[in-house]
């Protein structure tokens, strides 16, 4: 059976068609993930028995001509989202035998579409990296590339996507997590504006920064899942009530007339030439198609690593105060008090990049450092924003590279936090203006992928789904997989 | 910013993080790095830039005082290292 070469969309026709049932369909990744993830690592838990049981339940609605659009489909979800009696470890040892005691949002409105949860995936722990070398679990594999990072921190998902082990997984994307693996993985995933996606079960990193979102391997699977995953939710308090559009409808219409800003400063110091070479084909493929290419400034893209890395960790520290060995997660043997119980729950729970970002954290709002971090990068970061909005006054999607290079090799950057870090050179703007932003794949470097990124304005999903889309109907880098997994 | 290694002593007291003292060295070296990476803020001036602590800048709904979660006490307590009669114990605080 060669499902698995088909979109989820296709995929969707065949069941309701009958030319598949959803138990042969989950037993055929199961199998496939059985077979191929000692390769990759790219899932921590699998939950064959309770896929089996709601595929046959979904099968059941289908032969009645019932169910709902997404019934009997299978994905993985990142395992930074609680599920309700799994594991829900978020690559930490820290939650090493946690078991959720409810559904994230996400998790329950994909299931209430009928979707079936095969596994969760690998990640870095607590979503902090940019190379799946921070989990508690092992690193994962890049598909393409055997000794390659698949990017971070939703590597899992990306690399279980990419070997075909799943049609879509979830990501979640605080300064590139979802955009970052795509790139590297030959993917199409979305970063949704700040608050279209809620963050109820989604363990916390960088709660200003937090956006959940699919990876899949086409733009229309992108808009399916986005589709089921965003809306209002009064359990998270920055949910945004705007009223959801259909992100499928306009995907047809053309890219004529359609202003396309390029930023000089991505095409700057940094930026590696094959990279750079392919994103530059991108855009003729762009003009091609009716598109108007326009040069735009983003003058202080060079500060948004320096203020992410206030932000996010200022924001980490905070969050993860909740895990201190008392309500959930690990806790040390014989503490000898409460602050021994503390320290040593967390200084065996959490491992190194973790330990880092909170230390960033802790001191950037410590007496005295407040003013000179903290409140300096929110600052900065309004002034980023700003850069974004006045460039939207002209253009309707920015372009350009996701990263600054394709997949490196594990253990590259694993000994300076920085040069992991300016991975996400492109990426964390984004998540610090609270913009939409997707990725694409573009082309090829060493037989590795290279993404594309695009932008839009807050809440022009659609916008950005039907422009990936038309490029994806003009290319097809993105029906690309890695080879000698059939 | 170069931290010493006492620095990172206070900042892990701070986060209730334990450390061992030949990790100190290591985290001070890495941290200054990270801190020189981000004092590259410094190079533009901020002076009455409203800070951004939030996207949309959007402002917390209030609801209506109702009971909205049903207890899961027991439930949720299953994932606690500790409990005995509905309380989560830790080491005694108070001799």
């Amino acid at each position: 059976m060669d499902i698995h070469t088909k979109s989820l969309a296709e995929q969707a026709e065949l069941l309701k068609q009958r030319k598949v049932s959803s138990v042969e369909l989950c037993q055929h990744y199961l199998d496939r993930i059985e077979r191929l993830d000692n390769q990759f690592n790219s899932v921590i838990t699998i939950d064959a028995e309770r896929a089996i049981a709601a595929a046959k339940r979904s099968d059941e609605k289908l032969a009645k001509g019932e169910g709902e659009p997404l019934q009997g489909l299978p994905l993985i979800h990142k395992d930074i989202f609680c599920t309700d009696g799994v594991l829900t470890t978020c690559g930490s040892r820290m939650l090493e035998n946690f078991t959720a005691p409810y559904d994230a949002t996400v998790v329950q409105r994909l299931q209430n579409q009928g979707m079936v949860m095969l596994a969760k995936a690998n990640m870095d722990e607590f979503a902090m990296g940019s190379s799946n070398e921070n989990s508690y679990f092992g690193n994962v594999v890049n598909p393409w590339k055997a000794g390659t990072v698949p990017g971070g921190s939703s590597g899992g998902s990306a690399a279980a996507v990419a070997a075909r082990l799943a049609p879509v997984a979830t990501g979640t994307d605080t300064g590139g997590s979802i955009r970052q693996p795509a790139a590297f993985c030959g993917l199409s995933g979305i970063k949704p504006t700040y608050g279209r996606v809620s963050r109820y079960g989604m363990i916390a990193f960088a709660s200003s920064l937090d956006q959940a979102g699919p990876l899949a391997t086409t733009a229309k699977d992108c808009a399916i899942m986005l589709q089921a995953m965003a809306g209002f939710d009064a359990r998270d308090s920055t949910s945004s009530d705007q009223a959801v559009p259909s992100y499928t409808a306009g995907l047809d219409q053309s890219l004529e007339g359609l202003k396309i800003g390029v930023p000089t400063e991505y095409f700057a110091e940094g930026l590696d030439a094959s990279v750079a070479q392919a994103v530059e084909q991108a855009i003729e493929e762009f003009k091609k198609a009716g598109a108007r290419i326009k040069s735009v400034s983003l003058p202080n893209q060079g500060l948004c690593i320096p203020a992410y890395y206030v932000v996010a960790p200022a924001e980490a520290s905070s969050n993860l105060s909740r895990f201190d060995g008392v309500r959930f997660g690990h806790r040390c043997d014989n503490p000898v008090d409460l602050e021994d119980l503390y320290k040593r729950s967390r200084a065996e729970g959490f491992g190194d990049e973790v330990k880092r970002r909170i230390l960033i954290g802790a001191y950037t709002l410590s007496a005295g450092f407040y003013d000179a971090y903290y409140l300096k990068a929110l600052q900065v970061r309004r002034l980023i924003s700003d850069d974004f909005q006045k460039a939207f006054n002209d253009v309707d999607v920015i372009l350009g590279p996701t990263t600054p290079t394709a997949a490196f090799a594990m253990g590259d950057k694993t000994d300076d936090p920085v040069s992991m870090y300016l991975n996400d050179l492109y990426t964390v703007s984004a998540n610090l203006s609270g913009l939409p932003a997707m990725s694409i794949p573009c082309g090829f470097t060493d037989g590795l992928p290279v993404g594309l990124q695009l932008v839009t304005n807050h809440f022009e999903e659609a916008h950005l789904l039907q422009v990936a889309h038309q490029y994806q109907q003009i290319t097809d880098w993105h029906t690309r997989a890695p080879e000698g997994l059939d | 910013m170069a931290l010493k290694e006492q620095d990172i002593k206070d900042i892990a007291h701070l986060a209730r993080l334990g450390l061992d003292d030949s990790a100190l060295a290591p985290l001070a070296a890495d941290l200054s790095t990270v801190l020189n990476l981000v004092e590259q803020m410094n190079s533009i001036n901020t002076d009455g830039v409203e800070p951004m602590a939030h996207p949309g800048n959007a402002v917390l709904r209030l609801r209506d005082d109702n009971i909205t979660e049903p207890d899961q006490r027991e439930k949720l307590q299953k994932a606690a290292p500790s409990t005995e009669a509905g309380y989560f114990l830790v080491p005694r605080v108070v001799e």
